[in-house]
């Protein structure tokens, strides 16, 4: 990419060749995000259901979401302990496992790829089938907690209480790729540091604080603002395990403007909803870069 | 001391085979259950041995369909739309990641600011314009409109064939040039061999995720004769419309084949990607 000097002189034939490179990227991005995102802006100041001719309402739209929505409130409580549940377990078990698997032992290829395939499926609605019968009546726990003579009146995905765990436990059994990320970074930590830190003694929760954490935290915060996003925008696991429920314990953000846009052809609304979740990510990434001095160390 | 640490490997790999069974239990559940017959199913749910064995029942009626579609339709629409998405997600990234390494052009760093944006906004949020411009060019229900939304590259593979490209040296551009190599040449004939490591794991995960894509399918399709795999399986997750559950496991299982399948044989792309990308969430 150019480096960003002050004056930079450029070819003709190189601007020609890079638009004719990237023209076919540009089409795309002009298709399905440029012109959707203005659509979208303009809809969410309108009343539209697919078939009127949309007409201007202000910012009715957005006022109606942040007073009089309750089912907003419970989709943004649902989704906000869905990421702050799953990103931190997710990315401590990651990380506990990398660190196992950063010894010396026999076999450690098969383990990584065996902790590795969950992320890989993860998304298909093949492991959402499976959750739904694990954790559902007559499922899997149910049958296993009824072994050690429990006996469950709810299976844990009927019980409002524990839906939502059932679905955080389905991501943080998706640990893999986190795993690998941090693998790769705790090998690339130098060596010396460590054998300086044997010869003054450190233990090994010291080492471990002292050092590896701090050289981690480049990698975390990476993690930590790629997982939060992709949190944010969980839906097929709410769709399919539990459609929400029970008593729209597991309603999601997604789901929820899918509902709107879909059930009620409230399409006009749902753009306003889907602004209001892009300024939260965009709120929380601020945030995190913002902290990012306080707690991230790079080299140099 | 060797004891000693003879006892501390026994116990790792103890411990790593318990984690290692617990991650692949619930697959190993979905094809135990696949192979059980239906009345049987939800006796001791939790076992991986069937008591009664009818995998054929299974099989034989979960190909037979949903909706009077059989799975092959599905199998087939899937594999049309899973190839012609990555072919063209893949080329389409190589072209703009060559573009935004290797040619210095106006307005450069402004575009990939753009492909960088695309990775932090939630495709869900464009979901209901797209599928209003979908629906005006005609294309909802279309297999077109399962594709287009790969087609045109995207950031996570921009950003790793990027990064691929940002440690080829550019003597070997030079060279080429003094070879008298074109652009496109340099690209296709001296850049993309070596740079064929990146494009295998970004196909992989291109075909990885289209195939297993269900939102976008969910809202573009209604019509149940064009639907992928993923929208079916969903449909036969319908209790109105289909009670079978052994069905229902076999054709997960069958689904995730190919997954699978391409897993064993790539992993180490996959691994090796992303260690150097880091972003796969």
């Amino acid at each position: 990419m150019a480096k960003p000097s002050k004056k930079q002189h450029y070819k003709l034939k190189d601007n020609i060749a890079g638009y004719l490179f990237l023209s076919p990227w540009i089409f795309g991005f002009l298709l399905m995000w440029l012109v959707p995102a203005i659509i979208s802006i303009y809809y969410s100041f309108t009343d539209f259901n697919l078939l009127n001719t949309p007409s201007m309402i202000g910012f009715s739209n957005y006022i109606r979401i942040f007073t009089q929505d309750d089912t907003f409130i419970q989709s943004l409580k649902v989704t906000f302990s869905y990421v702050f549940l799953l990103v931190p377990l997710r990315l401590a078990f990651a990380l506990f496992v990398a660190m196992l698997l950063n010894q010396n032992h026999k076999g450690l290829g098969l383990y990584r790829t065996l902790y590795y395939v969950p992320s890989i499926i993860g998304g298909s609605i093949a492991v959402s089938i499976v959750w739904k019968q694990f954790f559902g009546n007559k499922g899997v726990v149910m049958s296993l907690l009824g072994l050690f003579g429990v006996q469950q009146k709810m299976s844990f995905l009927g019980n409002p209480k524990t839906a939502l765990i059932v679905i955080v436990i389905m991501g943080v059994w998706q640990f893999g790729s986190s795993m690998l990320i941090f693998l790769s970074a705790l090998k690339q930590i130098p060596n010396s540091l460590y054998e300086s830190a044997m010869v003054d003694g450190g233990k090994p929760w010291q080492v471990f604080t002292r050092i590896t954490l701090p050289m981690l935290t480049p990698t975390i915060f990476f993690n930590l603002i790629l997982q939060i996003i992709n949190g944010f925008r969980v839906f097929t696991e709410s769709y399919v395990i539990t459609d929400g429920g029970p008593l729209d314990s597991t309603l999601s953000y997604v789901l929820y403007l899918y509902r709107r846009a879909f059930t009620y052809f409230d399409m006009g609304y749902s753009c306003a909803l889907a602004w209001v979740l892009v300024a939260i990510i965009a709120v929380f990434t601020v945030i995190l870069f913002k902290t990012q001095n306080n707690w991230v160390h790079y080299e140099n | 001391m060797k004891t000693k640490r003879e006892i501390h490997a026994v116990i790792f790999h103890i411990g790593a085979c318990a984690l290692g069974f617990i991650m692949i239990y619930p697959m190993l559940w979905l094809v135990a259950s696949s192979f059980k017959s239906n009345d049987t199913m939800f006796q001791d749910a939790y076992s991986l041995i069937p008591k009664v064995w009818d995998a054929g029942t299974n099989y034989r009626s979960g190909l037979e369909g949903v909706g009077n579609v059989s799975f092959a339709t599905f199998f087939v629409t899937t594999v049309l739309v899973t190839v012609v998405g990555t072919v063209g997600c893949v080329f389409i990234s190589l072209l703009a990641a060559y573009a935004f390494t290797r040619i210095k052009f106006w307005g450069s760093n402004f575009l990939f600011g753009c492909v960088m944006m695309t990775m932090m906004i939630p495709p869900q949020v464009m979901v209901v314009p797209q599928y209003i411009i979908l629906k005006k060019l005609g294309l909802i229900d279309t297999r077109v409109a399962l594709i287009i939304p790969w087609f045109f590259g995207g950031a996570f593979f921009i950003f790793l064939m990027v990064q691929f490209f940002r440690g080829i040296p550019k003597e070997l551009d030079e060279a080429a040039m003094i070879d008298g190599c074109g652009k496109a040449g340099i690209l296709f004939r001296v850049l993309v061999p070596v740079v064929k490591p990146a494009l295998v794991t970004a196909s992989i995960f291109a075909f990885y995720w289209i195939w297993q894509d269900f939102f976008q399918p969910l809202i573009f399709m209604s019509t149940t004769k064009k639907f992928t795999i993923s929208l079916a399986l969903n449909m036969y997750l319908d209790p109105n419309s289909y009670n079978n559950y052994g069905g229902l496991f076999a054709m997960s299982v069958i689904s995730l084949l190919p997954v699978i399948i391409f897993f064993i044989f790539f992993q180490k792309y996959l691994v090796n990607g992303i260690a150097m990308d880091g972003i796969k969430g």
